[in-house]
């Protein structure tokens, strides 16, 4: 790929958590791996989910991976991938908002307001634990490397297209 | 009452009041046409905040406390700073003090923006939540946002980062920006200022249902500066002391429907603070600009209409942008950018003013530096009261409104509070029973 043909690209991978929150730390784990893995052209952030910054943060990017933890009522470790360009992420999967929106509503607000990138890609990663001062739980250990894998694989110009996990 | 009340079956129960920081509930009962008891339920479980900081160094207070609110971490930082270095006997150097109310005026602006056009303007218009208003007024959002980041980029070029800024310290700052950075912020405040001044005149607009109260109102008062980052602790029914005297003149009461404190002042009770007993008690203070944008939003040098509070909220936020802009055109690096603050015995007293409300921080500091007691007061713990009182008066008027009519007014007036439950210990649920 050539240089122009990179910045053209324009690929974001952010990874959203808490390092001090358990397995709210997922999505971070998962941004340190791909930064060390992904093709050149990928930018890594970590962020902390405040979402004005997280619009600001994708508004010159084309594609965009977001990785959070999320807490569905299913098994940790469960990972999924939602293609939130044109559909809004599932209900199970957006929390109540107190002051602050959530992932969820800041992917619905950058809807509205025309600030979606062309590309928008939600993976979760099903936590068990979110306890103060945790680091993650196993299964979620296990779950970063799947979903890093998948979301490499993603990355990887001329891969075969991801389907929903 | 109108016959459709008869078929309410007792009781309006509203799913979880968003748009409020915390959890909680609001619980009002009403008993021959006549409400006899609005409870404020909070029932988040308490955070033990003020245990843990025990044992701990006096200059780690400031990160810790700060993790209290993600909306208004400089409240915690300066009102703890100021308090451990009142134990400590340290004096401020004036340019640390004016650095650290300029990032407040960051806070300000980003918590008030987000309040405004986020959480409590919806109710104004109709919608639902932000969102929603959002898909049909994105105009609205896109300006709402952009100036909450001039607050946010205020804060990050100050304070290291937007949520939970880690350049405070007990003593000042561990780095001064340079002139230079700030001077990046100036077109961006520009324009910020611009953007409030329309918010200004935008909420102006909004229908406000008639509800005027005689309050009690206390904040802060400074000899030359709308309070933000110091002052002493006044009321509009002659309360005028220093911070030292908090205690002497205000007290915390357990009650059983609450996990935070309710907090009373010993011989008149019930008491609000915030953006409107701010307004109401220094108005005086505000420059010639933001005070002529209220007159033109038809308010005068006070504001006891509770609804109105978000004009004051966007005046502040006028305020909290002009404040800025003149801190950064005089700005010197303070240098050093932090003083020693030395441990010795003693207890220090700090308050400043959150967005919602004056904050209050006690702590009792030993010889070597660690934490022997804290106590800490945040605003919506001393609104909690005045929040109770209002909702009897306020559903009492309303008692012939359709149950979803009433409910939807009832949100929109706890709202009116910015509540932050999260701060006093933390959705709200609303109940009304009838008997």
């Amino acid at each position: 790929m050539t240089a122009p043909e990179a910045a053209a690209r324009r690929v974001l991978v952010i990874g959203i958590g808490n390092t001090y929150r358990g397995d709210d730390a997922a999505g971070l784990a998962v941004a340190e791996w791909i930064r060390a893995a992904a093709p050149p052209d990928v930018t890594v952030v970590r962020h902390e989910g405040e979402p004005i910054s997280l619009l600001e943060t994708w508004d010159q990017a084309r594609e965009v991976y977001l990785v959070d933890a999320v807490s569905a009522d299913g098994e940790p470790g469960n990972v999924y991938r939602f293609d939130v360009t044109a559909e809004p992420l599932a209900a199970r999967l957006r929390p109540r908002g107190t002051h602050a929106l959530g992932v969820a509503d800041t992917i619905e607000l950058a809807r509205a307001l025309g600030r979606l990138p062309r590309r928008l890609v939600s993976y979760g990663i099903e936590g068990g634990c979110f306890a103060t001062g945790a680091s993650l739980s196993p299964p979620v250990r296990e779950a970063v490397a799947v979903a890093s894998e998948r979301l490499l694989a993603e990355l990887t110009p001329g891969a075969p297209p991801v389907t929903a996990c | 009452m109108k016959d459709h009340n008869s078929d309410w079956g007792g009781s309006i129960h509203v799913g979880a009041l968003a748009r409020v920081e915390g959890e909680g509930g609001l619980e009002v009962v009403v008993r021959d046409g006549k409400v006899t008891d609005a409870r404020l339920d909070i029932y988040e479980p308490p955070r033990f905040f003020e245990a843990l900081l025990r044992g701990r160094r006096h200059t780690e207070v400031p990160d810790i406390t700060s993790r209290i609110c993600g909306i208004c971490p400089i409240a915690y930082q300066m009102s703890a700073c100021q308090a451990i270095e009142d134990a400590c006997g340290t004096v401020i150097p004036a340019p640390i003090l004016d650095l650290r109310r300029l990032i407040y005026c960051g806070e300000w602006i980003e918590s008030h923006a987000l309040h405004i056009y986020l959480l409590h303007a919806p109710d104004f218009l109709g919608y639902q939540s932000g969102l929603h208003m959002a898909q049909d007024r994105p105009d609205l959002l896109q300006r709402g946002l952009q100036l909450k980041k001039a607050g946010n980029r205020l804060m990050e070029v100050v304070g290291g980062r937007a949520v939970h800024p880690v350049n405070v310290r007990v003593g000042g700052f561990y780095r001064a920006p340079d002139r230079r950075d700030l001077d990046g912020l100036r077109a961006g405040l520009d324009q910020a200022r611009q953007l409030a001044l329309e918010t200004v005149v935008w909420v102006a607009g909004f229908p406000f249902p008639d509800f005027d109260h005689d309050y009690q109102f206390v904040s802060l008062r400074h000899p030359t500066d709308y309070p933000i980052t110091a002052g002493r602790v006044v009321s509009n029914r002659g309360l005028d002391i220093d911070v030292r005297e908090y205690d002497q003149h205000f007290t915390e009461v357990q009650v059983p429907h609450s996990t935070a404190l309710h907090s009373l002042l010993h011989d008149d009770g019930t008491y609000l603070v915030g953006p409107m007993a701010r307004y109401s008690l220094n108005s005086g203070q505000l420059p010639a600009t933001v005070m002529a944008a209220a007159g033109a939003a038809g308010l005068g040098p006070t504001c006891t209409n509770l609804f109105r509070s978000i004009i004051v909220r966007a005046l502040e936020t006028l305020y909290a942008c002009e404040e800025a802009i003149r801190l950064i055109d005089a700005y010197e690096p303070p240098d050093p950018a932090w003083v020693e603050v030395t441990p010795r015995d003693g207890i220090g007293y700090g308050a400043t003013e959150a967005p919602r409300g004056m904050l209050y921080h006690r702590y009792q500091i030993n010889a070597d530096g660690t934490v022997a007691a804290a106590t800490i007061i945040p605003p919506t713990s001393q609104n909690q009261r005045v929040i109770e009182s209002d909702m009897r008066a306020f559903v009492e008027e309303r008692l012939d409104l359709p149950q979803d009519r009433l409910t939807w007014e009832c949100e929109q007036a706890v709202r009116s509070y910015d509540p932050c439950i999260s701060c006093a210990t933390h959705f709200l649920n609303l109940t009304v029973v009838r008997s």
